[in-house]
């Protein structure tokens, strides 16, 4: 049959390969711009939950306006502005040996083998000037790296909301950190005592009535391991490490 | 007529691609645990496997045997990167929640086997309704398994709370495992249980029979 020829084979397959290319491709450039603004909508909308703010009725850009973003250099403490801001990508750069530094596994403890240097903070700010912060998060639960965002009071030490938007933990186990009624366990929480880290998530229920009861978190039953990753990721990015140069210096009024 | 008929229906419940054919058993343990991404899931599918077939059926005249899984392949690859493409626009948070599986849509056995079983030889508009066939056949295991695992392991089904469940102040306590994908194995093989009973026919011949313990006196 005339199919089976060399010439006939290599042309069919040619042919198909330009055709099957030229489809995929265009599908990829005509659709971009509404993956990219589905992908910033959808961080924006995770944003504005972990801090509380999330509201149903008004368009997620709207809600955002209330915010800015600012980038930080963690070596430092401080806001850059060398850094453009609509360009720069946390998650990519943490991965770049150029914009990121490899930790000891004795300096890791929410495992996440190399820091970025750069960050991007939220900052929500209103008549008496900052409201709310949202630091960006993540560390290694039990299967999966958690990413996702802690809120902070305009004290920069009460904590106003956490949220995860990925992970991939146990459903129904580890899975429960997204369960609102334990994320709204963290609201009010006292993140920091007299300027050092005090925040912790313990194995078994905080008691509420003695004073270190304003640190702690539940833990989630039957999900000791992801509960353990949550609570040294929240403890790294707080510490020395990650954000607390920033908050003293925000405390300060010099960041 | 009675004819396309048949191929469009006979997946479903004669045919099942899961349940007969056993195919396709990798996504349908894997995205079922909420309703909403098993339909999504299904509607990829459905759609991937009914062009895949259409495309592949119209130069089945013309693909050589030398390379024709390759050429199938590539049609069905194409097809998954543009759904794929799709869904990333336009329901991002299926998308978000479906992940790999929708790219792993090239490799589910259905839409090969079909391509390859029916596609290279019928003619285009038979294989295009028997791709639907196939694929409603998958969605129709798919929901239910969905149905059951959403309803018992988080208490809703569409996402609409059911039974309540107790850690967020209800009574019911939501069963973990149903979540877990294994689960879904129990499920599928219950409704295959339930299908071989119901439709005789689909009961596989014993492969050998086992013959009766030797008696004592034969041994010795």
């Amino acid at each position: 049959m005339a199919s089976e020829s060399v010439q006939k084979t290599l042309s069919v397959a040619l042919v198909l390969c330009v055709v099957c290319a030229v489809v995929v491709s265009s599908a990829a450039v005509i659709l971009r711009p509404t993956q990219e603004e589905n992908k910033l909508l959808d961080l924006k909308t995770n944003i504005l939950a972990s801090a509380g703010l999330l509201r149903q009725d008004i368009d997620v850009e709207t809600q955002f306006e209330q915010i800015t973003s600012r980038i930080v250099d963690l070596e430092t403490g401080r806001f850059t502005e060398s850094i453009d801001i609509a360009t720069f990508d946390q998650r990519k750069s943490s991965k770049d040996p150029a914009t990121s530094t490899a930790l000891s596994p004795a300096n890791d403890p929410a495992k996440i083998k190399r820091r970025e240097n750069y960050a991007t903070v939220y900052i929500v700010s209103g008549d008496s000037g900052l409201e709310k912060i949202i630091l960006p998060i993540k560390g290694y639960g039990l299967w999966s790296t958690l990413y996702g965002f802690l809120a902070l009071e305009a004290d920069l030490k009460t904590v106003a909301g956490i949220g995860f938007y990925e992970h991939a933990e146990t459903p129904g186990l580890g899975g429960e950190i997204d369960n609102p009624k334990w994320k709204a366990s963290w609201i009010g929480k006292q993140a920091y005592n007299e300027g050092e880290i005090a925040i912790s998530v313990i194995k078994g229920k905080a008691d509420l009535s003695r004073p270190e009861g304003a640190y702690q978190i539940d833990g989630l039953a039957g999900a000791t391991l992801t509960t353990r990753g949550v609570h040294n990721l929240v403890q790294y990015w707080l510490g020395e490490e990650g954000f607390a140069p920033l908050i003293g210096y925000l405390k300060s009024g010099d960041a | 007529m009675a004819n396309i008929k048949d191929t469009l229906l006979e997946p479903i419940v004669v045919n099942n691609p899961i349940a007969l054919q056993i195919l396709g058993i990798c996504s349908a343990l894997a995205v079922t645990s909420s309703m909403k991404v098993s339909f999504v899931m299904c509607l990829a599918l459905t759609v991937v496997c009914a062009f895949s077939n259409f495309f592949v059926s119209l130069i089945r005249h013309h693909i050589p045997g030398s390379i024709r899984i390759i050429v199938q392949m590539i049609i069905i690859a194409s097809l998954v990167i543009v759904v794929d493409q799709v869904l990333k626009a336009v329901a991002y948070d299926v998308s978000k929640q479906l992940s790999v599986f929708v790219g792993l849509i090239i490799t589910n056995c259905i839409v090969m086997g079909r391509a390859e079983a029916f596609a290279m030889k019928n003619p285009p508009i038979p294989s295009f309704l028997d791709g639907i066939g196939n694929g409603l056949g998958y969605s129709v295991i798919l929901m239910i398994v969905a149905f059951f695992r959403e309803l018992f392991g988080a208490g809703t089904l569409w996402g609409v709370v059911v039974l309540p469940v107790e850690t967020n102040g209800g009574w019911y306590v939501a069963n973990g495992m149903m979540l877990m994908p294994p689960s879904a194995f129990v499920l599928i093989g219950l409704l295959i249980w339930g299908l071989r009973s119901w439709k005789k026919t689909q009961v596989e011949k014993a492969d050998f029979k086992i013959t009766k313990n030797s008696q004592p006196s034969e041994v010795i």
